[in-house]
């Protein structure tokens, strides 16, 4: 559901334009409402919540769609833990649909995807080992790396049982929200995927903004 | 049970052992490249919760996004390959007579039994306890040194989730019918951890309790014009990656 925000920039506490292909990790604090803006248009923000007080509680994309009985995440949904708790509440969303069916890119899965001399063109899963690797004080490693959130993409899934992959409802300017509703360790790959048609090969900056 | 003798080479298809997993039961077994898992659901209505690894390196594991985004599909059935998130083929479906299993919806838990149907302990039912998914995963995954991070996205065998145009899931009431089967041909070595608990959006009105009986068989030969191996071109590429795997193995074929 398409719902805009009521925060004011010039009232943010932290601002950081991550460039396709950089990862992002912060700590949300309980009641801080993070957004994700789409600067140039569809984007895709690969992105993982744990618990900061406790990581091996993390998103849990089935326990999230199980929940609220619907694959598609947008305004209103409740980001479920592996312990299914709610972690993070999306407040606000100008885009309306965000994936969470189809998982991250890997060098691995682009030889299956793509073709196998793809196989060392840079990945998100590469960012997030990267991110972990060099933020030792989360004490996280490959056990940590699970099923995310592709924010912007847009993969639908038919009756039938069919998953596309469509090219994104996204475009310059939209964003989502999110209220933490714990403290939260977000680590966020800005996907620098060349081969997928659905951001028309082109992978583009991503902004994040924090308020208290 | 039959086993092939120990003088005589299996033949392709030969049924090597066979046993049945009772109701709201979990195990775990290592399946060799080669051999194939039968699953037969007696009563119909039967879910089985699976996860894979690959015994080598535990850090290697089934990845349910990977597997359904690869072969642009939600639903698993035959022809499909269920992959590693390192780009490796653990198991081919090489037969199925349900046509669409699910790997989107988790497992039960304590609190969704509690809900759902209400709790019954060990102490008070004995064997007719109502054991859950998550716990189950949680006591195979520990005696391998694994924990509640190592639970990806599981499968669900002999269930269904549809999603109409809106999004929303619904479960497929009477999925498997009594005597049907799905067999998993293993590409490569591989950690196979399983429970029979309900369905996690099982809409039956009681805790269901259905027996799975499960037969390893010796595979055939993967040849050239491999049903799997052609689903997809995906899937070529997906077996490709294995034969590099496997290259040197003394018992590659």
């Amino acid at each position: 559901m398409i719902k805009e925000s009521e925060l004011k920039i010039e009232q943010a506490v932290y601002r950081e334009i991550v460039p396709a292909g950089e990862y992002f990790i912060k700590v949300l604090k309980q009641g801080q409402t993070l957004r994700i803006l789409d600067l140039e248009g569809n984007q895709a923000a690969d992105t993982l919540f744990y618990n900061a007080n406790d990581p091996a509680e993390r998103y849990s994309a089935m326990d999230t769609i199980r929940e609220q009985g619907n694959v598609y995440l947008s305004t209103g949904s409740k980001l479920v833990s592996n312990e299914n708790n709610t972690m993070l509440e999306i407040t606000a969303d100008t885009c309306g649909r965000h994936d969470t069916l189809g998982g991250a890119c890997a060098t691995e899965s682009n030889t299956v995807r793509y073709a196998l001399d793809k196989k060392c063109m840079h990945a998100c899963r590469d960012s997030w080992m990267l991110a972990i690797a060099e933020n030792e004080q989360y004490g996280m490693s490959k056990r940590d790396i699970t099923h995310n959130i592709n924010f912007f993409m847009n993969v639908p899934v038919t009756e039938e049982g069919g998953l596309t992959f469509e090219d994104g409802i996204s475009a310059s300017g939209k964003y989502v929200e999110l209220n933490a509703h714990m403290d939260t360790i977000v680590l966020l790959s800005n996907c620098p995927q060349l081969n997928n048609p659905c951001n028309a090969y082109n992978p583009t900056p991503v902004e994040m903004i924090i308020w208290d | 049970m039959t086993k092939a003798s120990a003088d005589s080479a299996p033949t392709a298809g030969e049924i090597l052992y066979e046993d049945i997993i009772s109701p709201a039961c979990h195990w775990s077994l290592r399946m060799r490249k080669g051999t194939s898992l039968k699953l037969i659901d007696v009563e119909g209505g039967a879910n089985v919760g699976m996860l894979f690894y690959n015994p080598e390196n535990l850090l290697e594991r089934y990845n349910a996004p990977d597997t359904l985004k690869a072969q642009h599909t939600f639903k698993l059935t035959k022809g499909n390959c269920l992959y590693s998130d390192m780009g490796r083929i653990f198991c081919s479906i090489v037969e199925d007579s349900v046509g669409w299993h699910d790997t989107v919806s988790g497992n039960l838990t304590k609190k969704l039994v509690e809900k759902k149907w209400g709790q019954k302990s060990y102490q008070e039912a004995r064997n007719e306890w109502t054991q859950n998914g998550y716990n189950s995963f949680l006591v195979e995954l520990a005696k391998y040194g694994l924990g509640k991070k190592d639970m990806a996205a599981n499968l669900n065998l002999f269930s269904a989730v549809g999603v109409d145009e809106k999004g929303n899931m619904k479960y497929k009431e009477d999925n498997s019918k009594p005597g049907d089967s799905i067999e998993l041909r293993f590409e490569m070595d591989t950690l196979v951890l399983l429970h029979t608990c309900p369905h996690p959006m099982d809409t039956a009105k009681e805790y269901p309790r259905k027996p799975v009986k499960y037969q390893i068989k010796q595979a055939g030969s993967v040849y050239e014009d491999d049903y799997c191996k052609n689903y997809r071109d995906e899937n070529t590429r997906g077996f490709r990656n294995n034969e590099i795997y496997h290259l040197g193995s003394c018992c590659n074929d």
